[in-house]
């Protein structure tokens, strides 16, 4: 899966989450973040692979699942999604049409949501919940587990607010 | 549980768990996590993490440090490792264990900030002046850079030359689950040699690289190539994936070995017998697993982030028995195991 | 029969390769000496650079490292946090410290290293045959300055004390010469202090001797010493530029 944002949407925390899902179900994982200048306001993105075999190259050119939080980076992977795949985008963003009719697409206005629902900066949490409602790959106890797992004890206060995130994510 | 981990923190970690208590580095991306993670660590344990003012500087007291008798190690990306070069080349002619890890970026120059391999001609054959060797470990997994830092101190303690962990930003920068070992693991290692005070018990130690006869600096040297000869017998470390019945061979090693084996695993379920064989040590080479393979498999291919290094060597372990054919991308660029595979099917 | 005078025991009986009348011979028994009183052989580890002091790892009896040019601060520093209990000295001439190891120089210096620098100021490089230093001085004829250094080409000299002065890392700074005997019982003391500031922990402690070079300056041994009465005496002042227990700093933003 491939998560793709601004830099600053929290995308590559995004993809730490599902990474940690992962490993707890005992998968063989990898996380990989795009680095460099184009982290500060640019687009980042990281691949998160979660499979039963060893991971050859961690770098995803042809995801399973796209996580779209703003419109340059659904055009640069939309066309890279496997037929069957399933596309999660921020529609309060993103409103470009998507012609492809071989994948599945899932249009969350997260953004909106977020501040709708004093979640500020969790939109990528929201698409998060959409994510795991939609893959079926993991208890909601597994991923609670794994967003302990990414939010640092100083940090602890934000734990809460990540499970609304996440459990209105899954309502949508 | 396994944790976890930044390829970069990794090293770190391990380098602590192997008994490492000296850093010595200077930011450069992308291997700059390193640096932080030890800034954070070592304080608390008792170690010492100094930000030099130069990458020279750095190198040069990890030498001082491990002519002191501890482990000590330093950091840096591609052009760091070009101003490293000099204490590189100080400490093999001074006989010096060290770790020097190189998180790979493109290049020449500045280059770029992405990850690249095409630094294997400067690790494996010019890593300073003179004649000399330094071990060269490319690890391919997180879980490996933990492995492989222990088994390099381990190494260099042993040979007493340097050594050097070949990873790259795509490494560096991933994260994937790892086991640590515990600490206090690690080997101890007698160091008689070392500059850290005779305590009026013994003759002066010297430490020292300079030898103004030709005669006594030729014995050295051939000294040295001796030992690099037994290192070459015994140190040698490669995998080998689907490599039995395979009639085409990729070698590969690092990230370029991950996309490889995506492609090789592509390959077979399209019935292709295709293999990699994955060098773990570059410098040994690992010439004992590449004549055996080239006993059986038709072509070999090299995948590299680079021009094709690699390529020469590869020949020459073999003689030149089987073509060895080069597929790469360099600047920066990670190859897909798509574009690999359509390689390797042209030489099926 | 009593032993009125002996050579300290801090130096091997290696005979010195150094020419006639330069004053590396001094100033290695007068750090020698220093490690004799302050008993402190056993836990002594020099650093040798490169230049004509680098083989003083055979004549000095402690541990000896031999450093890249221009690195010994930095390898210094790696011995001294490997090993913070032994005492740490470098030995380096003006081409090592104050042109190729500037940087080395002065940033061990910021960081307060806790180590003991001796710096050889001959004006000249005098291993590779003569050629300007960074501390040859104006108007001076080397190898490389045929018709003598010009300020408008080839810059200025640096004044080392001076510039080590205005940084908080340094402990003690002082610029000593061994032309007679009265300086020689200066630069004694001044080479023993900064050992002692070691042992107290006190910082990064400096000792700059004004030296000779008769070879490259073309002068012989006694000329030598009156050119450096005359000439470098009078650019680089002797004295103490900076020591944190007498509140001096001299050419510091605060006096």
């Amino acid at each position: 899966m491939v998560f793709a944002g601004f830099g600053g949407q929290g995308v590559l925390f995004a993809g730490k989450v599902a990474a940690y899902a992962g490993l707890i179900k005992g998968k063989e994982i990898s996380w990989l973040p795009s680095y460099g200048p184009e982290m500060r306001g640019g687009t980042a993105n990281c691949s998160v692979c979660i499979s039963d075999e060893p991971i050859g190259s961690p770098l995803i050119t042809a995801p399973n699942y796209l996580i779209a939080m703003n419109l340059p980076s659904l055009e640069r992977f939309i066309d890279g999604v496997e037929p069957g795949g399933t596309v999660i985008l921020d529609s309060s963003l993103i409103d470009r049409e998507i012609s492809r009719g071989d994948i599945t697409v899932y249009r969350v206005p997260s953004s909106r949501l977020a501040e709708e629902n004093g979640l500020t900066g969790l939109s990528n949490m929201i698409l998060v919940g959409k994510l795991f409602h939609e893959l079926g790959f993991c208890t909601d106890e597994v991923l609670d587990e794994a967003m302990q797992k990414c939010i640092p004890q100083r940090k602890a206060a934000m734990l809460e607010l990540n499970r609304r995130a996440v459990a209105l994510g899954a309502r949508q | 549980m396994k944790v976890l981990m930044k390829g970069n923190e990794a090293l770190g970690e391990a380098a602590i768990r192997a008994g490492c208590r000296h850093f010595f580095g200077y930011p450069i991306t992308p291997q700059t996590e390193l640096a932080a993670y030890m800034s954070k660590r070592m304080p608390k344990i008792g170690g010492t993490y100094l930000q030099a003012e130069s990458e020279i500087a750095a190198v040069n007291m990890v030498l001082g440090a491990s002519a002191a008798g501890v482990r000590a190690m330093t950091s840096s990306s591609s052009p760091g490792i070009s101003l490293k070069s000099e204490g590189i080349s100080y400490m093999a002619g001074s006989d010096l264990p060290a770790l020097i890890i190189n998180v790979q970026r493109g290049g020449p120059g500045l280059g770029g900030i992405q990850p690249s391999q095409a630094d294997y001609w400067q690790a494996t054959k010019a890593t300073g002046h003179g004649d000399f060797q330094v071990l060269v470990f490319a690890p391919s997994t997180v879980q490996e850079m933990v492995d492989l830092v222990s088994d390099a101190f381990d190494t260099a303690d042993r040979w007493r030359m340097p050594a050097m962990i070949l990873a790259d930003g795509m490494l560096g920068q991933m994260m994937e689950p790892v086991e640590l070992p515990e600490e206090g693991e690690h080997a101890s290692t007698e160091k008689p040699w070392a500059a850290n005070g005779h305590s009026n018990k013994r003759e002066h130690n010297i430490i020292n690289s300079l030898y103004l006869t030709p005669d006594k600096l030729e014995e050295l040297v051939v000294e040295r190539y001796k030992r690099y000869e037994q290192v070459k017998a015994t140190e040698q470390r490669a995998e080998e994936y689907l490599c039995d019945d395979a009639d085409v061979i990729i070698v590969a090693y690092g990230a370029s070995s991950r996309v490889a084996r995506s492609a090789v695993n592509k390959a077979r379920e399209k019935g292709g017998k295709v293999g990699l064989l994955r060098p773990i040590t570059l410098w040994p080479f690992p010439t004992g697993a590449l004549q055996k393979a080239a006993g059986h498999a038709k072509a070999f291919l090299t995948v590299e982030m680079s021009m094709g290094q690699m390529v020469d060597d590869v020949k020459l372990a073999i003689d030149c028995r089987v073509p060895v054919h080069f597929f790469g991308r360099t600047g920066g660029i990670i190859p897909t195991p798509g574009e690999v595979l359509a390689e390797v099917e042209k030489l099926l | 029969m009593a032993t009125i005078f002996q050579k300290p025991h801090a130096l091997t009986d290696a005979p010195l390769h150094y020419c006639p009348g330069c004053t590396h011979g001094i100033v290695h028994r007068l750090v020698a000496q220093a490690i004799d009183e302050l008993g402190v052989e056993g836990r002594t580890v020099g650093v040798a650079s490169v230049g004509c002091s680098v083989m003083c790892y055979d004549y000095f009896a402690c541990d000896m490292v031999q450093a890249p040019h221009g690195r010994a601060q930095a390898v210094a520093t790696g011995l001294k946090r490997a090993k913070p209990d032994n005492v740490i000295f470098t030995y380096q001439g003006d081409g090592d410290l104050a042109a190729i190891g500037t940087a080395e120089t002065v940033h061990a210096a910021t960081r307060g290293e806790n180590l003991t620098v001796i710096f050889i100021n001959n004006a000249i490089y005098g291993m590779t045959g003569g050629q300007m230093a960074p501390t040859s001085l104006p108007g001076q004829i080397t190898q490389t300055t045929p018709y003598g250094r010009d300020t408008d080409t080839a810059g200025y000299p640096v004044k080392v004390c001076e510039l080590l002065s205005t940084l908080d890392g340094v402990a003690f700074a002082q610029r000593v010469t061994v032309d007679c005997v009265k300086n020689v019982n200066i630069a004694r003391k001044a080479i023993k202090k900064a050992f002692q500031n070691q042992l107290d922990g006190k910082g990064y402690s400096i000792v700059e001797v004004l030296s000779t070079c008769p070879t490259n300056w073309g002068l012989t041994p006694v000329e030598s010493l009156e050119w450096l009465r005359e000439n470098m005496i009078p650019y680089y002042p002797l004295g103490v530029y900076k020591d944190i227990d007498a509140g001096v700093k001299k050419g510091g933003a605060s006096q």
